[in-house]
């Protein structure tokens, strides 16, 4: 361990009524790294996520991130520790403007008396102009996110979560249900949020993984099976097995 | 002032009217009430105590659409809260009688020497300041309402689940409050008020005064609620109660959010509750029954949820609806309060306030359809 991990989850099970979702599972990803999550359905990788933002706790096994022990946190102290989470499902507030979904996103004032008394601060006007074009929804600032395409909601999400600053980004599923063209624009913008913060993306979608180029980790029965590229684990043998055999 | 400002389409200025007209109805009707009785433009002690009821009806409406409208806590059990307030101010009332009830003892309540109780229970302490009883108008409710919030929303009980303690914790209430061992006059409760900061109750002038006091506060506390709803803080009630999970991993703690409004609510209705019993005149186990809180959300969804006046406007028109009801066909007026309900929830979902607004082309309250091709691209 030469250089500090920015996640460290180590030899992590968790059993739900008897079925174990997640089996001695470890993962290591060093700050501004990019990591693909793949696997088959069932194979514990919204599990992996629930653990790491807190919604899980595991049975055993430790989980770490920038030192601070996260099965001892609950979600939203993990979240103002700098993991952000998306969703498969956009979840946006739907009855507020995608301006108002983007300003309660944004990193500072969490205290309900604070939320209060908040008053638009110039920076935080700096900072929603920046996501707002970011995201592409400038024409749409001010309309109900309710109202959006199911693209811009995914859009609009993702631009919460840069509004969080975190450090880490987890991304579930974001190209599911979004054109081709999407899918790639979505790639580039990952990529882009690559170059300040680390991200972890679980996706099906393996012309999107290909576009993204970075480090595959393959999960089965809630552990890991392989990891590498992209052409060394599709050349698995174990996980061409898992993939299309039986 | 900038081009990110939250142009919501919440902006709730029909708020600022309502609160003027509710404030400046009641010194109309306080300075008719003072007018001599041959005038034709006199008001009645009985339309101005009317009157001071409808409005401290309202405040318990506004307090029940911030945390149902708002933050999505649908509570059956406000009148808990209303009627704590009004016991409050009952006791200091009480003690105003002094040696001037029925047994003419100078320290203690009729109904304590009745049961032949020699002292007063601690609990009345302090009840002949207006001050303290004042303070505990809004600090016993707050207490109750923090600590059953508080137990509520950490371990997240919501939803249908959460009502019905709600409901139960009224009706728990309501028992203890008829106990002559609790210590508030059982099964009469508190009456027989003769003043109020050592003016006569029934005179024409302190009556006016109370319909002003409860106009005013009335309108404060619509101020307040729009501030509150209006403020960042309002943007995130109403994603706490659409996605509350999202809220989470935002990093805000919902249980947090929605105890502040709930402790804020339940003072609303105690304020509401206390001025209601100085007009009214009486305040006894029966404002804790469960129906007067099912009641009070009627009132709310026939108004218009989640729009603050809808509230004040459904509390005084269904009341007023009552009054002559009752006056009329008295044993109907549930089944017409039951069809109310039924016909406000079938033909007009956004109450009478949905009327004035244009209909929206998405219900939030909608599920995102899932969509698989989306239908436009990013201009």
């Amino acid at each position: 361990m030469t250089e500090a991990l920015l996640l460290d989850v180590r030899n992590v099970s968790v059993t739900f009524d008897g079925f174990r979702a997640i089996n001695s599972l470890s993962l290591a990803l060093k700050p501004g790294e990019m990591r693909a999550i793949v696997g088959p359905n069932g194979a514990g990788k919204t599990t992996m996520m629930d653990i790491i933002t807190g919604k899980t706790r595991p049975d055993s096994g430790t989980a770490t991130f920038k030192g601070h022990d996260l099965t001892r946190l609950d979600e939203p102290a993990i979240a103002r520790l700098g993991i952000g989470r998306k969703f498969q499902k956009p979840t946006v507030f739907e009855a507020l403007t995608v301006t108002e979904n983007l300003l309660l996103s944004l990193k500072g004032i969490r205290s309900p008396f604070a939320v209060l008394f908040a008053r638009q601060s110039s920076r935080e006007r700096e900072r929603l102009a920046e996501l707002l074009s970011l995201t592409r929804l400038e024409s749409v600032a001010n309309s109900t996110a309710g109202d959006m395409s199911h693209g811009q909601k995914q859009w609009l999400e993702i631009g919460m979560l840069m509004g969080q600053e975190p450090d880490l980004l987890l991304v579930d599923e974001p190209v599911a249900g979004m054109t081709d063209a999407e899918t790639m624009a979505t790639a580039d913008l990952l990529r882009e949020i690559n170059k300040t913060r680390s991200v972890v993306v679980v996706e099906h979608d393996m012309d999107f993984v290909r576009a993204l180029g970075v480090p595959v980790t393959v999960l089965h029965e809630g552990s890991v099976l392989a990891e590498g590229t992209l052409d060394d684990v599709s050349a698995d043998p174990r996980v061409i097995e898992v993939y299309l055999g039986r | 002032m900038n081009a990110f400002s939250c142009q919501s389409a919440r902006s709730f200025k029909s708020v600022v009217w309502t609160a003027g007209l509710v404030l400046l109805a009641a010194i109309v009707l306080a300075v008719a009430s003072l007018l001599p009785e041959s005038s034709p433009l006199h008001a009645s002690a009985f339309v101005v105590s009317l009157a001071g009821k409808y409005l401290a009806y309202a405040m318990l409406a506004l307090s029940v659409d911030l945390v149902w409208g708002f933050a999505g806590i649908l509570t059956l059990g406000h009148a808990a809260f209303f009627g704590l307030g009004g016991y409050a101010m009952g006791m200091y009332l009480m003690r105003e009688i002094g040696a001037r009830g029925a047994y003419g003892d100078a320290n203690l309540p009729d109904f304590m020497v009745f049961l032949s109780w020699k002292s007063l229970p601690w609990y009345w302490c302090g009840t002949d300041h207006f001050a303290w009883a004042m303070m505990l108008v809004l600090v016993v409710p707050a207490l109750l309402a923090g600590v059953f919030g508080w137990l509520a929303f950490r371990s997240r009980v919501s939803g249908v689940y959460l009502s019905i303690i709600t409901q139960a914790l009224t009706y728990a209430l309501m028992l203890a409050f008829f106990q002559n061992g609790f210590g508030f006059g059982g099964n009469n409760g508190l009456t027989d008020f003769k003043d109020i900061l050592g003016a006569d109750l029934h005179a024409p002038a302190t009556r006016a005064a109370l319909l002003v006091a409860t106009g005013v506060a009335l309108a404060a506390a619509l101020l307040a609620a729009r501030f509150i709803v209006g403020s960042r803080f309002g943007n995130l009630l109403v994603a706490v109660r659409d996605a509350e999970n999202r809220t989470r991993f935002l990093g805000y703690r919902p249980d947090q959010v929605k105890l502040l409004v709930w402790v804020f609510s339940a003072m609303l209705a105690a304020v509401g509750g206390a001025l209601y019993v100085t007009q009214v005149g009486i305040i006894n186990p029966g404002e804790f029954a469960p129906a007067n809180s099912i009641e009070s959300v009627i009132w709310v969804a026939v108004g218009g949820r989640g729009t603050l006046s809808g509230a004040v406007l459904g509390a005084i028109l269904v009341n007023f609806g009552k009054t002559l009801f009752t006056a009329w066909l008295p044993e109907f007026w549930l089944y017409g309060l039951g069809l109310l309900f039924i016909g406000t929830t079938l033909f007009l979902p956004n109450g009478i306030m949905g009327l004035w607004r244009p209909t929206k082309k998405n219900d939030p309250e909608e599920i995102t359809p899932e969509v698989s091709a989306p239908e436009g691209e990013h201009p």
